[in-house]
């Protein structure tokens, strides 16, 4: 059984109000059944140094990815992974990390990928958790492991392959990176490869929104009209266009994928997840410099 | 096989004796033993506490790191480390390098493998952006250590 939407009014403006949560509300349900809080950091350590009392920990680096193959896990793997947690099929599951849920997000779009049923953010993240004087908990968590069945993961909808990538040039792409990455003019450290790419810069046509501007000064999502403003305004999207979005190695363009498909309903939103790490590595691929898409 | 084995460096007894400790653990308490180290990272002195501006910044390690290094007449090197609370990754780093190498001479030092952070067995636990924050840690304390004494002999 789902657990009951947090009915804040915040929410109600958002498209997708049934995935995101508030701290309150997590508060109110932490010890219903059916609910599984799991935390999800950029540092694989702060979890240990406590977290929300009876959270799991799900770690993005080596609980997501397959450990040889640049990709994620697999049906099996995923399955292996949400039973291990305590988490089924039919969990209500809520995430949340640090850095206004970057990595949080991150797992909430992997879990999509298997078409977890019911996975929500908790807002503000373990910043805002903490800012308002919550308990937190080293100990770790026995839950009963659960039984979570084989899914398909599909790699259609919301994500977005490199050859997909050039069939979409010219048509919306959001690189959500940082203005510096972005003109492809960041700093190179002397014996320190920059970013592990060999070329700097965007993907031709891609417009600069760094992810961070969609998060308030507590780490929450701004409310729908401040983001309106940014995405459709600024950046000139619009709902029914067909958009990739796209960072270093997918993480921060997975909190922008969140606030443009979840918050703001558009439909049409995939992460290129080899992202930077990929495009700026690859042959014969066009790179622009600079500031403009 | 003997962990100088691995890379073929040989390390100081005090670094090498913080790799077998995380050598010898299974990965779970490995990251428990990074954050003991986290914990374990001095409070920076008054001279630098005040004057964060006299530290080097490390821009690869993600979050904010800040290092200074000093060395005595006697080539004796003493570093310090500042990074955030909620970053005890990079502070567990900083970390073992000031357990592994404050105190020594400058020389001691300065022998330090470049690549001293792949043993200690994170590879599989931590981001490889992480573990070359390490790597850049180590690479500016010993250019540092490498200026300081420069500037020693010339003056």
């Amino acid at each position: 059984m789902a657990l009951p939407q947090d009915p804040a009014p915040k929410f109600r403006e958002y498209a997708h109000p049934e995935m995101i949560v508030s701290t309150d509300w997590v508060a109110e349900h932490l010890d219903d059944p059916g609910l599984v809080v799991a935390e999800s950091d950029e540092d694989v350590l702060l979890y240990e140094t406590g977290h929300i009392p009876g959270a799991v920990k799900l770690d993005w680096h080596t609980e997501l990815n397959d450990p040889v193959t640049r990709d994620y896990v697999d049906g099996a793997g995923f399955a292996r992974l949400m039973s291990a947690k305590g988490i089924g099929r039919d969990t209500t599951l809520v995430l949340y990390g640090d850095k206004n849920n970057w990595w949080a997000a991150y797992a909430l779009w992997v879990a999509s990928l298997f078409g977890h049923p019911d996975v929500r953010l908790m807002d503000g993240g373990r910043a805002k958790w903490i800012a308002e004087g919550r308990p937190l908990s080293k100990d770790e968590p026995k839950r009963p492991t659960a039984d979570y069945p084989v899914v398909q993961r599909d790699d259609q909808h919301i994500r977005a392959f490199k050859d997909e990538v050039l069939a979409h040039l010219g048509q919306p792409m959001i690189d959500v990176r940082s203005p510096g990455e972005y003109s492809g003019e960041l700093l190179h450290m002397p014996d320190y490869p920059q970013e592990g790419a060999l070329r700097g810069g965007h993907i031709p046509g891609a417009t600069s929104v760094p992810w961070a501007r969609a998060a308030a000064a507590d780490a929450t999502f701004k409310p729908r009209a401040e983001l309106e403003a940014i995405y459709r305004g600024e950046a000139g999207l619009a709902p029914e266009d067909d958009v990739v979005v796209y960072c270093r190695i997918g993480e921060r363009s997975s909190h922008t994928w969140f606030v443009l498909q979840q918050l703001l309903g558009f439909p049409h939103v995939r992460n290129y997840d080899g992202s930077w790490t990929e495009w700026g590595n690859a042959v014969r691929v066009p790179i622009t410099r600079g500031d403009s898409p | 096989m003997s962990p100088q084995g691995v890379g073929g460096a040989t390390l100081n007894p005090r670094l090498q004796e913080i790799a077998d400790d995380f050598r010898d653990v299974p990965d779970k308490d490995r990251l428990q033993l990074l954050l003991e180290f986290s914990e374990d990272l001095p409070a920076l002195p008054e001279r630098y506490a005040a004057h964060r501006d006299r530290m080097e910044p490390v821009p690869e390690c993600q979050t904010p790191l800040f290092l200074a290094v000093e060395v005595d007449p006697d080539d004796t090197v003493h570093l310090f480390f500042d990074a955030p609370a909620e970053s005890p990754t990079t502070r567990g780093f900083a970390s073992i390098l000031h357990a592994g190498l404050d105190g020594l001479d400058a020389d001691e030092v300065l022998a330090t493998p470049a690549e001293f952070s792949g043993q200690l067995g994170l590879q599989d636990l931590v981001s490889p952006l992480r573990l070359r924050g390490m790597a850049a840690m180590l690479a500016r304390i010993k250019r540092q250590v490498r200026d300081q004494r420069g500037q020693a002999v010339a003056g």
